[in-house]
């Protein structure tokens, strides 16, 4: 080839090149402007709300549309109940299942019960919404609300949280859904990190005489943390964010309860139900702050995951 | 007075004068696949008995069955006896997690659990024994010097088992296992992930181990069964080829197969 073809080429090839490179820099650039992006515009569009009502909008339990008056203290009451219910039922449940897909169970049966696992992920929370509210919800309200006020609700300091008529839908009903739907999430995840702790670990902490439960609560678990907690966090991001089924079920109503059979409100699904009949610019102002504060408290939610992630890591590694 | 191999009549097995595990007729499956025929074999108290072989000869299987490791596998299953001081373990009735208090065993890798040291060796004494702290400070003192890591590791019990070197790990697993205080030490290819420095600290180790436990070690290394064993079994395919104390079987062996293999002409 003539010298001056060569370096033709080369030349082009260093162009492409370039190019290549800049196409990947502005892929990931652009992910963070969008984010930049979407966080400025809540923080535009909550101006009007933020001036009106202050740091008073975080604390007032009012949310009264006719006079203007806005107050977040319930929907993120409720949001943050509904999620630690969700995952107060669905940590053990993962880890059971994680348990027994990895150890216990006949090989014949992994992959069906897996599978079933991970398509239970897959079906629409709209799905799960309409399943709660028409067929969960009724047989709560029969069946378990009536015991649980009567057994539980007697009882001194958590009493008062399993009071109140048996409704069916409310932030128990909507915690409970929410586990169902977030259990997928953290047992495939706990699944797959089990599946990677090497043999031999495992085999020397049987080799001690050490049962199923003791390698798996004090070797494997501890091994698969960091695994686990991502599991964990992911579930919780889902659970903060969910709408529409939680929209079905947790009743949607602006008041404060102690109870937790009582309806409430989440910030998804006030937004979800309110957007389309917000007039007036402040009311859709408060439900963009709203959504700000969604946004931040996911965010808080994530850092503090990190942080303790980093913190148990750093403690391992040191004298103490 | 020698007896009889059943299996191979031409095989001389020696007489053990105190044997702490007896092997009769004992057979191995995996699933169809018969990885042991027929072995029988004595092990002798608070010595060394090796089990060489090319690879698949099913030493490790065999060291396997002491401890019944192979009962978390649904298809692996044991035919015969292995008796523990007259005991059959292979009895159904008998209690997995009592025997392997009796019976330890450390690994071909290092397997520190992701815990500090102090906690590592403390796991398995907590299985079986509610010891207060000062004790409990006694005991893994006294593992780790047993397993000369003591001073090495004396001003980090703190830290994280996965922070020592390979070596000091395999160290940190033989002091995991005999803080239990068990009666027999299983070493399955103890040596194979450890630099040569680390492997002779580990058969100086298993030199003084042998005073107070009776050790069986698998290993690939014929130089090292021949350095810390008094006895050595020789396996080919599942079959016991030759059993006898380690000089003679190194020295004077017995049968063709195990001259073959010892002098590096096969295997």
């Amino acid at each position: 080839m003539p010298t001056f073809l060569r370096e033709a080429s080369l030349k082009r090839h260093t162009v492409l090149d370039m190019l290549f490179r800049n196409l990947t820099r502005v892929s990931a650039f652009g992910v963070l402007m969008l984010l930049v992006a979407i966080i400025a515009s809540l923080i535009v569009g909550s101006m009007p709300a933020i001036r009106a009502f202050g740091f008073g909008f975080l604390t007032s339990s009012e949310w009264d549309p006719v006079n203007d008056r806005f107050g977040a203290l319930i929907p993120i009451v409720g949001t943050l109940v509904t999620s630690a219910i969700a995952l107060l039922i669905a940590i053990p449940v993962s880890f059971g299942i994680a348990i027994f897909l990895t150890e216990l169970s006949p090989r014949i049966l992994r992959r069906p019960l897996g599978v079933a696992v991970e398509l239970l992920a897959g079906i629409p929370s709209i799905i799960y919404g309409m399943w709660g509210l028409f067929i969960f919800a009724p047989l709560f309200a029969d069946r378990i609300e009536p015991w649980l006020g009567a057994h539980i609700g007697t009882m001194p300091y958590i009493g008062p949280l399993f009071s109140g008529p048996p409704m069916g839908i409310g932030i128990l009903t909507a915690g409970i859904i929410l586990a169902i739907m977030v259990i997928p999430f953290i047992a495939s995840v706990m699944r797959d990190v089990f599946e990677v702790v090497p043999t031999l670990l495992k085999e020397s902490a049987y080799g001690l005489g050490a049962t199923t439960w003791e390698v798996m609560w004090k070797v494997v678990l501890p091994y698969t943390k960091v695994g686990v907690a991502g599991g964990i966090m992911l579930g919780l991001g889902r659970a903060l964010g969910e709408t529409m089924a939680v929209t079905f079920v947790i009743g949607n109503s602006h008041e404060l309860s102690k109870s937790l059979l009582m309806p409430g409100n989440s910030i998804a699904s006030a937004l979800a139900n309110e957007f389309t009949e917000a007039y007036g610019g402040l009311y859709t102002s408060a439900l963009i702050e709203l959504g700000l504060i969604l946004f931040f408290i996911t965010f808080v939610v994530l850092s503090l995951a990190r942080y303790m992630l980093f913190k148990l890591g750093q403690r391992e590694g040191q004298a103490t | 007075m020698p007896a009889e191999n059943t299996a191979n009549p031409k095989i001389i097995v020696p007489e053990i004068i105190a044997p702490k595990i007896i092997i009769r007729d004992l057979s191995f499956y995996y699933g169809d696949y018969c990885a042991l025929k027929n072995i029988n074999l004595s092990i002798a108290e608070k010595m060394v008995t090796a089990f060489i072989g090319p690879s698949g000869c099913g030493k490790s299987t065999l060291l396997r069955t002491f401890n019944r490791m192979y009962q978390l596998y649904p298809k692996q299953k044991a035919t015969g006896e292995i008796l523990l001081d007259g005991e059959n373990i292979l009895d159904k009735k008998q209690d997995l997690n009592n025997l392997r208090a009796k019976i330890g065993m450390v690994f071909q890798k290092p397997t520190p659990f992701p815990m500090s040291i102090y906690d590592n060796i403390a796991f398995g004494v907590k299985l079986y024994e509610s010891l207060s702290k000062n004790d409990m400070d006694e005991r893994v003192e006294w593992a780790l010097r047993k397993a000369a890591l003591w001073t090495e590791a004396k001003d980090k019990l703190r830290q994280s088992g996965t922070g020592l070197s390979g070596g000091q790990q395999q160290r940190l697993c033989i002091a995991r296992a005999i803080a239990v205080k068990p009666q027999v030490l299983l070493l399955d290819e103890p040596t194979s992930a450890l630099d040569p420095i680390s492997t002779a600290h580990i058969e100086k180790l298993i030199d003084e181990l042998k005073e107070d436990f009776t050790i069986v070690i698998v290993t690939h290394n014929m130089q090292q069964a021949a350095r810390v064993s008094d006895y050595t079994a020789y396996m080919y395919l599942g079959d016991l080829i030759e059993f006898g104390d380690t000089s003679t079987v190194f020295t004077n062996p017995k049968r063709k197969e195990t001259e073959d293999y010892i002098t590096g002409r096969f295997g």
